[in-house]
């Protein structure tokens, strides 16, 4: 049996390796597929649905989905795009995000899928929730109400740091990131050089003393939407 | 023909906005021919003087008399347009909104560590609009017919926007002229 399969995206044809995700698949022939929670280097999560696509006429995560042969993948749909559009407002509306003094703007995964997408206003009322504010370590601090509940640093930080320094605790909206220590960050084994505080796609963890450092211009998202370098054919960083 | 209408106001903003908008530099002459102004502080005209075609709303609403305000540029304007972070998600005065309103006052004018108010009282005059429970983006309020998302927007995007809808053309803003910050 051939290791190499062939599936569609929009119509296009492509060729997959056997045991790949329909988002590597699409990484690897150059489809940009939207996604938050999902990292190159981490596990897949498939929390954020914004990477859904619609595989055989049903929908489905593409970062947690593997390929099969034959089959047919929608990507680019009005149907998607709504769905999607609507998971990033809502992200929008149930946290407190302040682009205008964010450190992370203009390299905010979230706030770039939005320019992505056009989005001028979120379309649901803002709920302002009341979130927590951990700056109680020296270089490092958590802003809950930037958080998406990605769950990227709790996988980064057991995963890759080995530490398990984070984990989510609560359910619902009351579900929130939690440090593992007797109170708060400062009492855990977080180091600047771990890839937890290395791979929030917002600004909910971190690195004092350093924002504001690229000039506005400059910065990630600046000129170019999001999944540009997937969609020009090269790595992503 | 009369030239087009255009109005604007700034509710709970920082007038920020407003200095984009002139920040159109020498376009702003360019504005003068193709534009009347109407309600606005560019002129200091304060009331509604007729039906206005294009009206900018700056700010949030975090008072009685911001919602007033907004609710009468609705009924004035044929297009409404929110223009920067405040009006769109009650920017920087929406920072109050995770913290009850009798707690925000109390900080200000009694417990602040800066605070120096010898009569002990929080101010309550009639002539004070009255503040709402919470900052509300303005299409919370009235139904906003564009959004011009930035803090300010640049200067570019108001003027692509303004040149777009005086002219009945779609409002479709390039990648670079969307931006939160």
């Amino acid at each position: 049996m051939s290791d190499t399969i062939t599936l569609t995206i929009d119509g296009k044809e492509i060729t997959a390796k056997r045991g790949q995700t329909i988002l590597q698949a699409a990484d690897a022939a150059g489809i940009y597929i939207p996604r938050l929670c999902a990292h190159d280097d981490l596990s897949a999560h498939g929390s954020c649905r914004v990477c859904t696509v619609m595989v055989n006429g049903r929908p489905q995560a593409a970062c947690t989905q593997s390929v099969a042969d034959g089959m047919i993948v929608e990507n680019e749909s009005d149907q998607i795009r709504n769905i999607r559009r609507n998971l990033i407002d809502m992200l929008f509306v149930e946290g407190n995000h302040f682009c205008m003094f964010c450190e992370k703007s203009g390299n905010c995964e979230l706030q770039a899928l939005a320019y992505r997408f056009g989005i001028t206003a979120p379309k649901y009322p803002y709920l302002y929730p009341q979130r927590e504010l951990d700056a109680s370590h020296p270089d490092i601090f958590i802003d809950r109400n930037r958080c998406i509940l990605c769950g990227r640093c709790v996988r980064a930080s057991r995963d890759v740091d080995g530490k398990t320094v984070f984990e989510f605790v609560g359910r619902g909206a009351e579900k929130r990131v939690a440090v593992n220590a007797e109170a708060t960050l400062r009492d855990t084994k977080i180091a600047l050089t771990d890839k937890a505080v290395d791979v929030c796609p917002v600004g909910a963890i971190i690195i004092k003393r350093v924002g504001y450092k690229v000039p506005v211009g400059q910065r990630l998202y600046d000129h170019e939407p999001i999944g540009s370098n997937i969609e020009k054919g090269a790595k992503k960083g | 023909m009369a030239k087009p209408k255009v109005a604007t106001t700034s509710l709970c903003g920082c007038f920020g906005c407003h200095m984009s908008i002139l920040d159109i530099d020498d376009r702003i002459l360019k504005l003068v021919e193709l534009v009347d102004f109407d309600k606005s502080p560019i002129d200091d005209i304060k009331e509604f003087t007729g039906p206005v075609d294009i009206g900018l709303i700056e700010g949030g609403c975090a008072n009685e008399e911001n919602v007033r305000v907004l609710q009468d540029f609705r009924k004035h304007c044929k297009i409404l347009i929110s223009v920067g972070d405040c009006a769109i998600n009650g920017g920087i005065p929406a920072m109050r909104n995770m913290i009850p309103l009798k707690e925000c006052l109390e900080e200000a004018y009694l417990n602040g560590p800066t605070v120096h108010n010898p009569s002990g009282k929080i101010p309550n005059d009639v002539e004070i609009p009255l503040l709402l429970n919470k900052v509300y983006p303005a299409h919370e309020v009235v139904k906003i017919d564009y959004h011009l998302p930035g803090c300010p927007p640049p200067a570019d995007t108001i003027w692509e926007a303004l040149v777009a809808l005086l002219n009945n053309k779609q409002l479709d803003l390039p990648y670079e002229l969307i931006k939160y910050d």
